[in-house]
């Protein structure tokens, strides 16, 4: 009734020449914990699958020369904590893909995957963006990097042109003092989805904040940047006025909605309760606790 | 025999009450055991449902001649196929009325619910009967639609059944049930403390694992053959049968292990309607429920709407206690009122009671048996009401319950005087815990807060129809077949019973559950009975048997039977008068069996009776986080009036098992519906079930007190340890916030919005 064809190329230029043929009737398949689950659901009915575990630049983990970390958009988050060094820098983004659904799941599902599903619940997104993780595309024109806050659109849409595939992102070196935090409320305690998700990167020196990014998830249409939550923190020593005004930034970027999960009120609250309790985490953690 | 014999003494036991290997073990542990949806046949086919996408529609016609043109489409049935059942007379088979049960497993005049089955198809694959449901034309009048019990007991909600008169007018309730003892209102006018509260509960889902499945053959010659996992073959069967026509001699429904049913597969979804698709096919029709199907369009339990008014003497007597308890019933009536208004009061000595209950029709799926149907939802109520009065009164929660247990010789609202009970027990045993005396550290972090609270539980547990044969084979081991599906551990407690009475090795003795062409009628698994029923049935035939092994050992040596002794699995001459014989063993007896009469085996099949109620205390420690308002347990322990423990293990996880489900309904499940009637939340990342890491380990506090009336002194354990843990955890919820919740879940938003208001 309905054919399927799948594709495992070995190289990232083969991929991008299907995927870009199919004219948007194709998939692209990485751990498939999202796609496997929405075909089965009858919500996508992809023609053709492209598979893009064995191109080996979108499952590996490399150290840039500057310090930095790339990560292949489909290597799995069970992976990622077995790098030796990756978690040390990244605790934040570490603990955010390793929320995903169970341990099964977090054998297969990839950040990659995450972001490009396009939900605003997300785990490791606003973790990635308080990272500052950049993104490289790759399309039929070519490849391209953009912030990783500029991929979501909308809910189940991304930025990516048609034909492209994103193949890594690209995290900065940690200076001294810097660290990274994501917390998420579930009603249960694991396999679960974010009612409202956030992550913190922060830099400490001398215990005043030299720089900050909060990425927020769940509580819009994409998961967000918070700038003003960020400029709160930074020049303070996380005194609670500072926190204060950091959380009140993220209930005013709160743009949610009543559903199932959540109502507006609830959202918003918790937004501002997880800044503090996230900023707090990811301070302990950079000034050398856990 | 209704005594406990010496030989079964408890602390000359060798294997009763020991944590032996799980017979059912090794194959679920290596994916072996096969489940409903495991079978498979040669030119099998598969069936699928088309469900209706309204609320509530009248069905004014359904042409199916498109679906039948498809290429690969062996057949089509529709509520025509279906044997109806006129909805003047009603036709019983235990609980269930066949009207409903026709119209529920396919809409006939209307479509009472989002996603009540309206047709079936049966194609080549999946695919193809998909494809097919999708070209069944079916033209519906869109009705408006009722949900909430509170908006479908107004005077203008919408009317789901024209016959359904409630005080002569049409209306949504379509029955009621009252249990009364004394003069409710000169037992207030006596009262000192008068509390009275309202508590609403959402439905929730039984949440067993494995979906409902079935494979079905029809043969030329009419005959029928049912592999699929239930609570009872012989409720297929029967249930089979009357919807479809076929006789039940006529149909053999073999049991496949079953994956949970927690009481909703004592009903059936799938089996007539692949039955009638395997008659018209010719093939054997194969049928699997999606996870959304089940939880969209079997039973849930029901969503309540209580009021619970109690009064109290100053010393804390309980003097009078009124129960209103509106219970969904679903689509169809038959919703399960006497849980709250039996169970609500029956632990108490409370002389004067009047409990009603409402069944209340609404555009949902028909409501399902889950574990102590209706019974948390009276225990909700009326154990929150004892906790205030409590408070009202200054006294510990315990003592208050302690001052009023039933007891031997009370009489219940519900009808029965009671002869042994064993309710104080529990209280005691709970109160006398060192968790309940333990310190509670109320504010051990900022923002966080603890509370403790108690609660009880009453279940009436069940005897029943039961059969068992037990056979010796011919190497001398023993083969034990009884007649219901094993949910909760009875074919372990079963072989050490079998063991210990025939004296031999736990290992030498199989247990299996037969179908229902192998072994006699045997009713469903359900209402804490089959542990209790079958340990009866077994021991009387292993009686049988001991005695036919005492006969063959006398002819050999030639003396009379009542000169032999069965002591740990041989016979022995009585005593020196009896003769000089060596010992005979199983192996001796079984291999000499020809020439001395005949094979050996006896089969017992009986009603049984003695079934005592089921009695639980429960304490429960709470955090709870104020910033976010979640809840989350952080110690529980529940005592139980558990008779004999045959199988601790099996217990501790059927008290265990219980109160985790109770956890979720009082915390984190509910059924959540659109405005068009819809449910959405049909799956588990949704339907918020505990996880495990969301409960403690449950400490399963066993007291064994024998049932006189049970020869191992058996007592229903399954469902009573759900009945508190709604309350229990209310309670304790109020005791760290110091506001008390009267609806469930106690979900984060709604404990927040809550503590904003404070």
């Amino acid at each position: 009734m309905t054919d399927i064809r799948y594709l495992a190329p070995r190289t990232l230029d083969e991929a991008v020449a299907a995927f870009a043929a199919a004219q948007g009737a194709a998939r692209i398949l990485a751990g498939g914990t999202d796609l496997l689950v929405q075909m089965r659901a009858g919500v996508v009915r992809p023609g053709l699958i492209v598979d893009i575990k064995k191109i080996g630049e979108m499952t590996e983990i490399a150290e840039t020369p500057e310090g930095g970390f790339r990560i292949g958009a489909a290597v799995p988050g069970a992976t990622l904590a077995e790098h030796p060094r990756f978690g040390k820098a990244w605790p934040g983004v570490l603990e955010a893909i390793n929320l995903i659904g169970s341990k099964q799941v977090q054998g297969r599902a990839s950040p990659g995957g995450n972001l490009c599903n396009g939900s605003p619940a997300g785990d490791s997104v606003p973790a990635m963006i308080a990272a500052g993780a950049v993104v490289t595309i790759q399309g039929p024109q070519g490849r391209r990097t953009i912030p990783v806050e500029a991929v979501p659109a909308g809910p189940h849409r991304t930025s990516l042109a048609p034909g492209e595939i994103l193949v890594s992102f690209t995290l900065p070196p940690r200076p001294a003092g810097a660290s990274d935090a994501y917390l998420r409320m579930i009603p249960r305690t694991e396999m679960d989805i974010a009612v409202v998700g956030l992550g913190a990167s922060l830099t400490l020196k001398d215990g005043v904040v030299t720089d900050a990014r909060i990425g927020l998830g769940a509580v819009a249409p994409t998961v967000l940047l918070v700038e003003e939550a960020a400029k709160a923190l930074i020049g303070s020593r996380l005194d609670d006025a500072a926190l204060e005004a950091a959380a009140a930034a993220c209930r005013a970027a709160c743009r949610p909605i009543d559903d199932k999960r959540g109502t507006i009120a609830y959202r918003t609250r918790v937004a501002g309760v997880l800044l503090k309790r996230t900023v707090a985490i990811a301070a302990a953690r950079a000034q050398g606790g856990n | 025999m209704n005594v406990i014999t010496d030989k079964l003494r408890v602390e000359d036991n060798k294997w009763i009450g020991q944590r032996t290997i799980r017979p059912d073990g090794a194959d679920k542990v290596t994916g072996r055991a096969s489940y409903a949806a495991d079978n498979t046949m040669p030119g099998m086919i598969w069936g699928k449902v088309l469900r209706s996408p309204h609320a509530h529609a009248r069905i004014r016609s359904i042409d199916t001649s498109k679906a039948e043109a498809l290429p690969g489409v062996k057949a089509v049935v529709t509520a025509k196929d279906i044997v109806d059942f006129p909805l003047e007379t009603s036709v019983l088979l235990g609980i269930q009325d066949m009207r409903w049960m026709c119209r529920n497993v396919m809409a006939r005049e209307k479509a009472l619910f989002h996603g009540h089955p309206v047709a079936a198809v049966a194609a080549i694959n999946e695919e193809v009967a998909v494809a097919a449901c999708a070209l069944i034309e079916v033209d519906y009048e869109v009705l408006p639609h009722v949900i909430e019990i509170e908006d479908a007991i107004r005077d203008d909600a919408p009317i789901l059944h024209d016959f359904a008169r409630f005080e002569g007018k049409p209306s949504n309730i379509a029955g009621t049930m009252t249990a009364k003892l004394g003069d409710v209102e000169a037992g207030f006018a006596e009262a000192d403390v008068i509390v009275e509260r309202t508590f609403r509960t959402r439905p929730i889902h039984q949440g067993y694992i494995e979906p409902q499945a079935c494979t079905v053959s029809y043969s030329a010659d009419g005959r029928a053959t049912i592999w699929s996992s239930s609570q009872g073959q012989f409720m297929v069967r029967a249930m089979t049968s009357l919807l479809t026509g076929v006789p039940q001699s006529n149909i053999r429904a073999i049991p496949a292990e079953i994956g949970g049913g927690f009481g909703a597969k004592t009903i059936i979804y799938l089996e007539p309607v692949a039955l009638l698709l395997s008659k018209k096919s010719g093939r054997p029709v194969k049928m699997v429920m999606t996870r959304e199907e089940v939880m969209r369009a079997t039973g849930p339990t029901s969503g309540s709407f209580s009021t619970v008014k109690i009064g109290a003497k100053r010393d804390g007597t309980l003097v009078a206690a009124k129960g209103d308890f509106y219970i969904q019933a679903g689509c169809l009536p038959g919703g399960p009122l006497r849980g709250p208004v039996g169970c609500a009061f029956a632990p108490y000595d409370i002389p004067h009671v009047l409990s009603v209950g409402y069944d209340v029709v609404s555009n949902r799926s028909k409501v399902a048996a889950y574990r102590a149907p209706g019974a948390p939802l009276g225990a909700y109520a009326a154990e929150s009401v004892i906790d205030e009065i409590a408070e009202q009164l200054g006294m510990d929660p315990l003592e208050l319950r302690l001052k009023n247990t039933a007891r031997s010789g009370t009489k219940a609202a519900y009808g029965a005087t009671f002869a042994k009970v064993t309710f104080e027990e529990t209280i005691e045993a709970i109160r006398d815990h060192e968790h309940y005396k333990a310190p509670l550290d109320r504010n051990p972090r900022p923002g966080v807060r603890r509370g403790r609270g108690v609660a009880s539980g009453f279940w009436y547990n069940a005897g029943g129809e039961s059969s068992a044969q037990v056979n010796i084979t011919e190497d001398g081991n023993v083969v034990v077949t009884t007649g219901h599906p094993d949910v909760g551990g009875s074919r372990a407690s079963i072989a050490n019973v079998t063991a210990e009475l025939l004296g031999v090795d736990h290992g030498r003795v199989s247990v299996l559950i037969g179908d229902t062409a192998s072994i006699g009628y045997s009713n469903l698994t359900g209402g804490s009975r089959v542990t209790f029923a079958s340990a009866m049935v077994v021991t009387q035939s292993a009686e049988k048997v001991i005695g036919q092994l005492k006969e063959r050992a006398a002819k050999i040596w030639k003396i009379d039977p009542e000169a032999v002794h069965w002591e740990n699995g041989e016979a022995r001459p009585a005593g020196p008068n009896a003769g000089q014989f060596p010992p005979l063993t199983l192996a001796d007896l079984a291999a000499r069996a020809s020439e001395t009469g005949g094979p050996i085996g006896a089969g017992v099949q009986l009603n049984t009776a003695g079934a005592e109620p089921g009695f639980a205390t429960h304490v429960v420690d709470v955090e709870v986080d104020v910033d976010l308002g979640i809840v989350r347990v952080l110690r529980y322990t529940a005592a139980q009036d558990v008779g004999r423990a045959l199988h601790p293990s099996y217990v501790e996880g059927q008290i265990q098992g219980g109160v985790v489900q109770g956890i979720g309904w009082a915390l984190s499940e509910e059924y959540l519906y659109d405005r068009q009637g819809r449910l959405e939340n049909a799956g588990f990342l949704d339907y918020r079930m505990p996880v495990c890491s969301d409960v403690p380990m449950i400490e399963a506090v066993m007291l064994e007190i024998p049932n006189p009336k049970h020869p191992q002194g058996v007592r229903g354990v399954g469902e009573a340890p759900i009945v508190p843990p709604l309350a229990a955890i209310s309670n304790a919820v109020h005791d760290a916030l110091g506001t008390r919740f009267y609806s469930l879940p106690m979900s984060p938003p709604k404990v927040l919005a809550r503590l904003d208001e404070a």
